[in-house]
């Protein structure tokens, strides 16, 4: 630069045949599910699994927990949440360091795409699945196992929120955690423990209230225990509230870290993000 | 072709100028004081062994590492701008620019499994503001059999296409190659060549790193050799660690059987003097002068 310090001329853009965000963004969540439904494996293990475990568990257990509300019932909520959990935070853990690994990534960043296209292409993928995966779960225990559905439009809508923010919290973790990994393979070596022991200690199998304390404080830290306690409040009668830790169901409490987990996890990925590998520099 | 677009003193013509670039990863150097000037128009090849600091020095040209220090300007840009851009907002449209008219065949592929080649190339070609026609480029590539194939099932040779084939769908001004030959038969590697000639007559700039020497001879206007990281000549094919200076070997075989032979500036009189000495025909007599890869290997081995 001993030159001089004028600036280039600006790039004259060429006529503007450029996409629009939203066509980029579609048409990367469009790519993204393509090669998510093409690929068996995922496509059993993500959306086949929840579906397994409710069809397995409902028909083992089918006592009452508390008077008028069957194990099923029960289950199903923590089911739907783990669901959430797996279309996310497991899928985004385990397939984005094979993306990195394999180069794909860093073939994306030596094109003109903006990041956030691709980033929107995963949040659109796993918005898709996320939904199709609660909707069969619904599906299937409204007809084998009797789950009632929500009656009033304000479940639904609690329903809805506490989803969205689980699943919003959920991707932006497994969008964190995958730099964690540092090969392909080690994906699913951090996130399925990790996912594993949310699910026990957060009350999917057993009934939260049956685990021991320190358990109960341990799950408190992470969205899952509180993905599953809103999702109880939409489900299971308003009695069954009393029975919760907090002695009711705690939706601000709820909403609060949920929100929370968020945050943290935007600024896990906003500052540890990797488009490469380590190796790669 | 892009005329008048800098106006920061460097000449129209010029591409890429780089000036003491400088890279190390922790204690090994991987670039020590690179300078390099790639013209517009001109393909230009990097040769030197594993480890001399091709694909450093391509990736940071390219906008994938940041440099320790020195001067890079690609297309009049500065490529860590564009590294970091994104981070403030309106940097990222300039970067965008850059990158469309910046065509990247890396070194690995970054792979696709589950899509089919038509589905990848049209898809990058939407990212460009003047994308080519995805079919017209599969074609170009030689992978027109296999557009509906899905990626994992193609040949070493064909995912190599399909990586040059999404370089240039952009119609990039500027075209990197990183052994771009790698994994191809004889007869695609011919192919390949006659695409490179096609991409430089219709102006499109091209820097390629190779390990093979007949390829930067067949392609290249000048070659550059680096070794330790740094770029040790720069000239054209023919005239490279003066080449065509270079003393002829004379071979020949003795009346005994043994075999003789004699370095010579002038070995038309030495093969005059032969033939006056036998009497007529030489046995195994061969004029030989030495070949790019001797020129090249020369060269690395002093370093």
């Amino acid at each position: 630069m001993t030159t001089t310090t004028k600036p280039t001329a600006p790039v004259v853009a060429p006529a503007a045949r450029r996409l629009g965000p939203a066509r980029l963004a579609l048409r990367q969540g469009r790519l993204e599910l393509r090669q998510f439904l093409r690929s068996r494996e995922s496509v059993v293990f993500t959306l086949g699994f929840p579906i397994i475990m409710v069809l397995i568990f409902a028909s083992i257990f089918n006592d009452e927990i508390a008077p008028g509300v069957s194990y099923t019932q029960y289950f199903v909520t923590g089911m739907i949440a783990t669901g959430l959990m797996t279309v996310s935070f497991q899928n985004l853990g385990i397939w984005i360091p094979i993306e990195r690994d394999r180069g794909v990534l860093k073939r994306y960043r030596g094109t003109p795409m903006p990041k956030w296209v691709w980033f929107a292409g995963k949040v659109i993928m796993v918005l898709v699945t996320g939904v199709v995966m609660t909707a069969m779960l619904l599906a299937v225990s409204v007809t084998l196992f009797d789950l009632d559905l929500p009656r009033t439009a304000t479940a639904w809508l609690t329903f809805g929120w506490v989803s969205t923010l689980g699943i919003t919290a959920c991707t932006l973790c497994g969008i964190a955690i995958s730099s964690l990994a540092r090969t392909a393979r080690s994906g699913s070596a951090v996130v399925t423990p990790v996912a594993l022991v949310l699910q026990f200690i957060s009350g999917v199998f057993f009934v939260f209230t049956n685990l021991p304390n320190w358990m109960q404080q341990v799950a408190a830290f992470f969205p899952l225990k509180w993905m599953c306690q809103g999702l109880r409040s939409v489900f299971l009668p308003e009695s069954f509230g009393a029975q919760e830790p907090g002695g009711s169901f705690e939706l601000t409490r709820v909403a609060l870290v949920l929100a929370a987990w968020c945050v943290i996890g935007l600024v896990l990925c906003l500052t540890t993000f990797r488009w490469t590998t380590r190796r790669d520099g | 072709m892009l005329v008048g677009r800098t106006l920061d003193g460097m000449s129209d013509d010029v591409a890429i100028r780089v000036r003491g670039l400088r890279k190390a990863y922790g204690d090994n150097v991987a670039v020590a004081g690179l300078d390099l000037d790639v013209h517009r128009g001109e393909v230009f090849a990097l040769l030197g062994p594993n480890g001399a600091g091709k694909t450093t020095t391509v990736e940071i040209l390219e906008g994938y590492r940041r440099r320790d220090a020195g001067e890079v300007r690609v297309l009049g840009t500065d490529p860590e701008s564009v590294l970091g851009a994104g981070r403030s907002g309106s940097s990222e449209s300039l970067a965008a620019d850059w990158r469309s008219r910046v065509g990247i065949v890396l070194q690995g592929t970054g792979e696709f499994d589950e899509l089919t080649v038509a589905e990848v190339v049209g898809h990058f070609a939407g990212f460009y503001p003047a994308g080519d026609d995805p079919d017209k480029v599969i074609e170009r590539v030689g992978l027109a059999g296999k557009a509906q194939a899905r990626t994992h099932t193609l040949s070493g040779g064909q995912k190599r296409r399909l990586d040059v084939a999404l370089g240039i769908i952009g119609r990039p001004e500027l075209l990197f190659l990183d052994e771009p030959t790698t994994g191809f038969d004889p007869e695609a590697r011919r192919e390949f060549w006659e695409l490179i000639r096609d991409l430089s007559a219709a102006g499109t700039t091209i820097v390629l790193t190779t390990h093979y020497l007949d390829e930067a001879e067949a392609l290249a206007d000048r070659v550059g050799v680096i070794a330790g990281g740094r770029l040790i000549e720069v000239a054209a094919p023919d005239s490279l660690g003066r080449r065509r200076e270079a003393l002829a070997t004379v071979s020949w075989r003795t009346p005994e059987g043994q075999a003789e032979s004699a370095e010579s500036a002038t070995p038309t009189a030495l093969v005059a003097e032969l033939a006056a000495r036998f009497g007529g025909e030489v046995p195994g007599l061969t004029v030989t002068r030495p070949t790019l890869e001797d020129i090249y290997l020369r060269m690395i081995g002093q370093q």
